[in-house]
């Protein structure tokens, strides 16, 4: 039998390679290629006057300065609206280089091309550009003011409105015997890769064709979008992502300018040219996500039951919309949670501001939807003086009701219906983990030692796996070696090992003869990208079904040969065997020379396919009708709609009484993503979310000053979490299978950090006795919030501040 | 600009002695050390994730010492040993133990972050081969890493230890 390998913890594919500097990133790539720089604007909203390149023109070492003026074609229209939506009334893209108007700092304005990067930086620094300044819009409630236009073409700062409603939500919510209104606010941080974004372009001047790489979390859309802006044929452009450095969101937004850019100039100068993204310039000319206020209003029972809720939101889209507004609908939709909400009515407002473009993060609007809800659950526990646990476990969706469907439209234009779960199971699992109901003397303990704790909560629904497709393709070479190949890209989810886990299931091979590649358009063209934890599911799937048509094609061609019926045979190890009788066999090696009916001998095992092999039945044409040359298969797979993962999370904090530091003393998760591939890999992705939803809960924002500077662009001063600041992370899990796929998985990749925010908040309120209504905190505003709720501007919780004892700030 | 020079840049020789083997390289004064190594030696396991010493990510060891070479200018490392990730495994197709507990323990993920972790880390149980949990935490605390959320790493600090000891018993 051979060794069973989906679901078993196996030690990663890619790992020799990473841990031995064997790893080929952007920016080993193209050593001699020219470098390009870019002169960003240091404005977040101007009139450029005039770009003054005189004193930068004898650098040694310059080779071109490009301004908007040079550029031709469409290179020199805005950038494409990858996702349109009705909703979306005024959308708004950049340019690769700004012609007139800047509307961030950093956005780019002028290209330098030079010999190396030091010396494309010395000219871009020689370059002048003067500036009108213009009126600045930073934060929501400037934009919603509307006192000042980011564009003058979207009246108001919307770039979009959506409402969607099930039910009569505000009839509901006034027939309900309690109700609550609440105004919540959650502010911005970003994906923040390690490695950065990167292009390197090989113009080939001969074939008149482009090998494009790119640190992206799609070489399918880089390379459509990049052979519609040059004018290319699609088949003169490769688009290949070599090992990237991390994505979370950010890389799978494209063409960024300077993927269009880059290909342009190379092919302009017959050159290779690279751009790699510093630091700074991912701060300030990529994208962040999370900005949102909110106001809830709901209606409940006297057991906590929902019976309507209204929730209307203003999302900060920044400057832009190329991404469409997926962030805000993700929000609007998966908000929801495992929890029946009555009737639903949700409106946004989707805003431009003079900062940089929000487009997806790892979670992609579901952060905010999850501290709405849950800051909502804890609000009517507190209203009527219930357990919190209890409260969402009368509001669940029961697992006899799966499939269950909300009645609304998820963010890929299909009904939102949960596939499967098992909500209630979660939530005990959770309890037990988190010792809920030993809490109450563990805080006492605590109390009589002056110490302040709180336990959180938080529960969260996944829509991941969003189609439209992907495709696999495995083709086993007569060396015996398995090639398998999807569109797809990784930025380090382990692809390699998890799908080949799959396939030397599925094809009965062993796992070190599988080889997996992964983004790379010259081996597989059609793909839409990583994003939406889709990568499992979708081209996990499609591998499945490719290697389900190899398994079927060896077993015919080894029927033939064994002169046995295919049913009576199975795949161990790479050979094929009649079942019961394991002397009679053939390796897939061997079926694969057999497949494959040859002219030319290339070495000894070649032989036996030739035509005077003497092998061949003469009244056969070599190659039979509706059959292909090659032990090969490929298939695609397309989900009908999204599968749902779910998860519950919960955390013990404690919070100083004097300096308000906050400590997360436990965080315990229970995550449901049906069955899993690789539960090491999988506990991985956790542990990772989690952390950035740590990092978005106490440490990260983007500090913009009111002229619309980013005041922190650095890691010194932008706080993501280093070890010392990530806590310990219990999980257990549960596997509901979705029964939407053959393997009945569900994504995992972004549910660690989805609700972080809303546990947190929810811990520190506990901790505190009044509301948290603001994520992150850091320990100053926590400290300001002690103080205004001791003079009287913060009410306590209802019921009790669940500390015995009121905080009392010392002054 | 007070620099009004234009023409080409001064350079001069700068030896390293790199994993063990002398390497000289024309750079200028201003060539970062980081940069050096990647694209002058062509020594591409020492990632640049920050450029201001923040991540982590460009450590390497300077004369068994970890230093950020995104802070150090190649001309400074003069004469200096240099050990990157390309000279931790004892020998072409092996792992040290920290690079072995790595895979072990899945301390790392899309692996951008991990050369500065594994030189880090080597340098940290010479010093202190037998660390706690709590030790191994703060031994890496210096360094970013966006994707593992330092769970593994600091597991794969405790087993790089034991294999240590391990092997040192064989």
């Amino acid at each position: 039998m051979t060794t069973k390998m989906f679901g078993a913890p196996v030690q990663r594919r890619e790992d020799p390679r990473l841990l031995t500097g064997e790893g080929r990133y952007l920016d080993d790539l193209g050593h001699d290629a020219l470098a390009a720089a870019f002169v960003r604007s240091p404005h977040a909203h101007a009139r450029i006057l005039d770009i003054d390149v005189a004193d930068a023109l004898d650098v040694e070492g310059l080779v071109a300065i490009y301004t908007h003026e040079d550029l031709d074609g469409k290179v020199a229209d805005r950038l494409p609206l990858l996702i349109p939506h009705p909703t979306l009334t005024n959308p708004m893209t950049g340019y690769c280089l700004a012609p007139e108007m800047v509307n961030h700092v950093g956005e780019p304005v002028v290209m330098v091309v030079a010999t190396d990067r030091y010396i494309a930086e010395d000219v871009c620094e020689r370059i002048r550009v003067h500036y009108e300044q213009l009126p600045v819009v930073v934060g929501l409630e400037r934009a919603r003011a509307a006192d000042d236009l980011v564009h003058a073409e979207a009246p108001g700062n919307v770039a979009a409105h959506m409402v969607q409603e099930v039910g009569d939500a505000g009839a509901a919510i006034a027939a309900a015997p309690h109700t609550l209104a609440l105004s919540l606010e959650i502010e911005r941080s970003a994906s923040m890769p390690m490695e950065g974004k990167g292009v390197l372009a090989r113009w080939d001047g001969d074939e008149e064709s482009l090998r494009l790489y790119s640190s992206t979390q799609t070489t399918t859309g880089v390379r459509a979008a990049v052979a519609a802006k040059l004018g290319l044929p699609l088949a003169r452009v490769e688009v290949v992502a070599p090992d990237v450095g991390g994505g979370f969101g950010v890389k799978i937004m494209h063409p960024w300018p300077e993927e269009v850019l880059v290909p342009w100039a190379a092919r302009r100068l017959n050159a290779h040219v690279k751009w790699v993204e510093d630091r700074r310039e991912h701060f300030i000319s990529s994208a962040h996500e999370r900005g949102q206020l909110q106001e809830v209003e709901v209606g409940f029972d006297d057991e906590g039951r929902v019976l309507g809720l209204s929730v209307r939101f203003w999302h900060d889209n920044g400057a832009y919309t190329p991404y469409g507004i997926i962030v805000p609908i993700i929000t609007s939709t998966q908000l929801l949670g495992p929890y029946k909400p009555g009737a639903y009515r949700c409106e946004f407002s989707s805003l431009f501001t003079n900062t940089v473009m929000v487009t997806p993060y790892r979670g992609a609007g579901r952060p905010q939807g999850v501290f709405a809800m849950e800051r909502t659950m804890d609000a009517i526990a507190d209203h009527l003086g219930l357990d919190r646990a209890d409260v969402r476990s009368v509001n669940f969706i029961r697992p006899e009701e799966m499939p269950y469907d909300h009645g609304l439209l998820f963010q890929d234009g299909r009904p939102l219906t949960y596939d499967s779960g098992d909500f209630p199971a979660t939530l005990d699992k959770l309890k037990k983990l988190v010792g809920w109901d030993d809490f109450a003397a563990y805080r006492i303990e605590a109390e009589s030692q002056g110490r302040r704790v709180g336990l959180g909560i938080g529960c969260y629904v996944e829509g991941t796996g969003v189609g439209p497709y992907e495709g696999g393709h495995i083709q086993v070479e007569t060396s015996g070696r398995v090639n398998v190949s999807t569109g797809l890209t990784s930025q380090g989810q382990g692809h390699q090992t998890v799908f080949a886990q799959i396939v030397a299931e599925e094809l009965g091979v062993r796992l070190s003869d599988v080889h997996v590649t992964t983004g790379d358009t010259r081996r597989f063209g059609y793909s839409v990208g990583t994003f939406a934890s889709r990568a499992a599911v979708m081209s996990g799937n499609a591998v499945a079904l490719a290697a389900r048509n190899v398994r079927e094609k060896a077993l015919r061609i080894a029927g033939e040969a064994l002169e046995a019926d295919p049913g009576d045979l199975e795949i161990v190890d790479g050979v094929v065997h009649v079942k019961g009788a394991p002397d009679v066999s053939i390796a897939l090696s061997t079926i694969a020379v057999l497949s494959n009916p040859l002219r030319y001998a290339f070495d000894e095992s070649a032989q036996i396919a030739t035509q005077f092999s003497g092998n061949a039945d003469l009244s056969k044409p070599p190659v039979a009708e509706d059959e292909e040359p090659g032990l090969e298969g490929k298939d695609f797979y397309s989900p009908p709609r999204a599968t749902f993962a779910n998860g519950m999370h919960a955390a013990i904090v404690e919070t100083d009484p004097e300096t308000a530091e906050i400590t997360i003393l436990r965080y315990c998760v229970i995550h449901d993503c049906g069955r899993v591939i690789n539960p090491v890999i999988v506990e991985g992705q956790v542990h990772g979310g989690v952390a950035q939803g740590v990092g978005g809960a106490l440490y990260e924002r983007m500090v913009y000053d009111d002229a619309g500077q980013l005041l922190n662009a650095s890691f010194m001063d932008f706080l993501m979490p280093y070890a010392s600041e990530v806590p310990f992370i219990e999980t257990d899990h549960l596997e509901t299978p979705s029964p939407l796929n053959p393997l009945g998985i569900k994504g995992a990749g972004e549910a660690g950090c989805i609700p972080v925010s809303a546990v947190i908040a929810s811990a520190i309120e506990d901790a505190e006795g009044f509301p948290i209504t603001s994520m992150p905190i850091s320990p100053h505003e926590l400290w300001e919030l002690r103080h205004r709720h001791a003079e009287g501007l913060i009410p306590a919780l209802h019921h009790g501040s669940r500390a015995a004892a009121p905080p009392v700030p010392s002054a | 600009m007070t620099d009004s020079t234009t023409g080409p840049e001064q350079t001069s020789e700068v030896t390293l002695h790199v994993n063990g083997v002398t390497r000289t390289a024309v750079a200028p004064a201003r060539r970062l050390l980081c940069d050096f190594l990647r694209h002058d030696l062509r020594l591409t396991g020492t990632h640049v994730g920050c450029e201001h010493g923040v991540c982590g990510a460009c450590t390497v060891l300077v004369d068994g010492a970890p230093v950020r070479s995104c802070l150090m200018f190649a001309v400074t490392a003069q004469d200096h040993e240099i050990t990157t990730v390309e000279g931790l495994a004892p020998g072409a197709g092996q792992m040290s133990p920290v690079q072995q507990a790595f895979t072990e323990c899945h301390g790392l993920q899309c692996g951008f972050c991990t050369p500065g972790f594994l030189t880090t880390i080597t340098a940290y149980l010479q010093e202190n081969p037998d660390p706690t949990q709590a030790e191994a935490r703060t031994s890496i605390s210096g360094n970013l890493c966006r994707c593992t959320g330092y769970q593994n790493i600091v597991r794969s600090v405790l087993r790089a230890a034991e294999i240590t000891k391990e092997r040192e018993a064989t």
